[in-house]
């Protein structure tokens, strides 16, 4: 009987231990919910309280939680800095007035930032108020993705007009405008991109560091090449990576990634491959990826590299201009236009579809991105360049504006000028996977690992085709 | 009428045996057992998301194992994923079965056994993914392999690991051995000193030699823990994910060399393409059964 009896306890908590471990993540959310629900339910007295705090939010009918989806730290850092009201809670959290704000940030590394964002908008309609998405962080190569379908909001539909944009690049505007013509985001940056050259190298091998005199040396690709085998001499490389100029290339290509189904590779790709290699093979740069260790290391002065291409914000947040000891904190870096203008990046922020802050939301696309004080704060606090054409092109003629990290160099106009002449027409939804997929199997060919373009090229449309299956060769 | 009752009470009490064994039914049955089914099932279908937009699921029969199976690359793949496996294991299992066979070897009287036992377990105890990573940095081209070798003057120049096909995988291989040999001699040793001693004692008397010991007594008797190793560590290595695909980025440099089956799966993801990744599933699950079974046939038929 005893042993009965002992046997049922044992196998009854078992069992019963096991259904409660199963069933915890399902009765925790109901439970947190649980009082405020009871509460109208009850007494009256009870259900006064509950109302208060509802009448004290800053838009009767908004919500208290603000969710941000992004990859890094940049636009929060942005937004600590320049919208008024932000106050700091801690890493991932933040507060405006009564509003929560979330920070859901996911590197982009390996499409984790997607594919979060995708399931995210994908529950939208089903999540809790709290838990929808209200803004999330776009960049060209995948705009299109996110623009072109109902999960992003129309910034009309905000209360935003035609007026207040007028002095955004249009550029930047084409890029997150969908098949229909209709804007889906702003972007408080622009990104033209400049070749950014270490002084100190400039003076010791070609004799100066003036930004005239290297751009002639600079000019085109030949001439570059050229150069690049007197850095060579000196023991310098001229770039840190062949992947440095890709972007350079890319951009000036005539041909959009994918046409209907069909994936295209344009010459100016191929000419990207060829003079790399070309670099390469004559040990005038190295090949690795960017944002290593080991790409990272002509930062500093040690690290014997000429030059890096990229726009302002690789300048100002990438250089390591707050490290002691690095060419950008002694300012030793210069700027010129390099053999071929083009964009680099740059962020977009959209409103998601079904989001419960509208109010909020447009109010941060005003101050963010229209608002000429506030951009005119970030060029000043942070070197960014901003999407604003009189702000840009007023600071551009200051002579009082200099850049400490380009040692006082006021290389706005060269960026005014690259910002009028970008092109975005050839944007599709694929970009971001493709252009790393062709830049994983053309290294290789640039390594010696391919004998020919034409099999690295094959290896390109097999990983391209594992990550894309509605696309064709 | 004694007897009877004893057998019901036998019967009684293996009702406790299968109460008990709900947990793990439940447990299998939610976590594997319906997966297994759902991933058969899946793989009949196109079902795969363009951007934001779902595509099927649409029924297509074989159709995605005719596609995954007529490509080259699965079996590149596969070819990948069983040479770096084959190549940590060889120096995983000796080294392992030497270790197992010192530990537990009563004359040498090893000194300092239990901390020797805890260092070669210590590796199995680091993330993976931490390891690769630590792996990435010591071996990147101004990493401190390459600047010890540079200040030893063995290479004038630094040695790029990660753009060489054979140098990679030696290194996947590396990291694999120096996770797993640990634990693999725990295993072998605790098969190791269930054997009788009085074996050992009787061959000693009969003059037996050290090798003749090992291959004569140690290892027929260690063969069923041995073939268990050997089946765990291939389907470990079958799945081999997380080493590779941390060290390379997921690219698979160079050439899509290292990239092995499962990273292929991962592939999949950006797109979400339920229905491959369903196909390419199976087709893992048919090769394990078959790799096993041989392995398995190998090992038991030598004793008849």
């Amino acid at each position: 009987m005893k042993k009965k009896v002992l046997g049922l306890l044992l196998s009854t908590t078992m069992v019963a231990g096991m259904l409660t471990a199963c069933g915890n993540a399902a009765t925790e959310a109901p439970a947190a919910e649980a009082p405020a629900a009871e509460a109208p339910a009850a007494e009256a007295p009870a259900a006064e309280p509950a109302a208060e705090p509802a009448a004290e939010a800053p838009a009767a009918d908004e919500g208290t939680v603000l969710n941000i989806s992004a990859w890094n730290e940049e636009f929060k850092s942005r937004l600590t800095d320049h919208y008024p009201g932000y106050e700091v809670i801690d890493g991932t959290t933040g507060k405006i007035g009564d509003v929560t704000v979330n920070w859901l940030i996911t590197p982009n590394e390996e499409n984790a930032y997607q594919n979060r964002l995708d399931e995210l908008l994908l529950a939208q309609d089903s999540a809790a108020a709290d838990d929808k998405v209200d803004l999330f962080l776009v960049e060209a190569d995948y705009a299109v993705k996110y623009t072109d379908t109902d999960y992003t909001m129309p910034i009309k539909d905000l209360g935003i007009t035609d007026d207040e944009l007028k002095d955004q690049y249009s550029y930047t505007q084409a890029v997150v405008t969908d098949s229909n013509g209709v804007l889906k985001g702003s972007s408080w940056q622009g990104c033209p991109g400049v070749m950014i050259y270490n002084r100190e190298i400039a003076k010791e091998v070609f004799g100066t560091d003036e930004p005239a005199d290297i751009q002639a040396k600079f000019a085109d690709w030949d001439k570059f090449f050229e150069a690049a085998g007197e850095l060579d001499k000196a023991g310098y490389d001229v770039i840190s990576s062949t992947a440095d100029t890709f972007r350079v290339y890319q951009n000036n290509a005539k041909l959009p990634w994918v046409n209907g189904t069909q994936i295209q590779v344009d010459d100016n790709l191929k000419k990207w491959v060829e003079d790399s290699k070309k670099l390469a093979d004559a040990g005038y740069c190295n090949t690795w990826g960017q944002w290593g260790e080991d790409w990272n290391k002509g930062f500093y002065p040690e690290g014997k590299v000429f030059a890096y291409f990229g726009p302002a914000w690789l300048i100002d947040f990438c250089m390591a201009a707050d490290v002691e000891g690095s060419v950008a904190n002694a300012g030793g870096w210069a700027a010129t236009e390099g053999p071929q203008g083009f964009y680099w990046g740059g962020t977009w922020i959209c409103a998601a579809a079904g989001t419960d802050n509208p109010t909020l939301v447009a109010d941060i696309m005003r101050k963010m991105t229209m608002d000429p004080t506030v951009m005119k704060d970030i060029v000043l606090k942070d070197n960014d360049f901003v999407n604003n054409r009189p702000v840009m092109e007023e600071l551009a003629n200051d002579p009082n504006y200099s850049n400490a990290v380009l040692g006082g160099q006021n290389a706005l106009k060269m960026f005014c000028a690259g910002a009028d002449n970008i092109d975005m027409a050839n944007l599709t939804a694929y970009d971001q996977g493709l252009l790393g997929d062709f830049q994983t199997a053309m290294g290789d060919y640039i390594n010696g690992n391919y004998a020919t373009y034409d099999e690295a090229l094959e290896q390109f449309y097999t990983l391209a085709l594992q990550r894309y299956p509605e696309l064709t060769k | 009428m004694d007897k009877k009752k004893s057998n019901q009470n036998v019967v009684k009490f293996n009702r406790w045996g299968y109460i008990f064994l709900i947990p793990f039914f439940v447990t299998y049955v939610i976590f594997s057992f319906i997966p297994l089914i759902s991933t058969i099932y899946n793989s009949f279908f196109e079902n795969y998301r363009s951007g934001l937009k779902q595509i099927g699921p649409n029924f297509v029969g074989i159709q995605n194992y005719v596609t995954l199976l007529g490509t080259p690359e699965i079996w590149k793949y596969l070819g990948n994923t069983l040479i770096m496996w084959v190549g940590g294991f060889i120096p995983q299992i000796t080294i392992a079965l030497l270790l197992a066979y010192w530990f537990s070897d009563p004359s040498l009287r090893l000194k300092g056994q239990r901390f020797f036992k805890t260092v070669i377990y210590m590796p199995n105890l680091i993330m993976a993914s931490a390891f690769s990573m630590l792996f990435f940095a010591l071996f990147s081209d101004s990493g401190p392999v390459n600047q010890i070798l540079l200040s030893l003057h063995a290479i004038s120049e630094p040695f790029k690991f990660f753009q060489f096909v054979s140098a990679s995988r030696i290194l996947v291989m590396l990291m694999n051995f120096l996770m797993w040999f640990g634990n693999t001699t725990i295993l072998l040793m605790a098969g190791m000193l269930g054997i009788d001693s009085s074996l050992y004692e009787a061959a000693q008397v009969d003059g037996a030699t050290a090798s003749q010991v090992f291959f004569k007594i140690t290892m027929p008797i260690l063969r069923p823990i041995f073939v268990y190793v050997l089946i765990t560590s291939l389907i470990g290595g079958l799945q081999m994910f997380d080493v590779p695909q941390i060290l390379t980025n997921g690219r698979g440099n160079p050439t899509d060399s290292l990239t092995t089956v499962i990273m292929l799966l991962n592939r999949y993801l950006t797109s979400k393409d339920v229905g491959r990744g369903g196909a390419l599933s199976v087709f893992m699950f048919v090769v394990t059964g078959i790799l096993s079974l041989i392995v398995f046939r190998m090992n038991t038929s030598k004793k008849d």
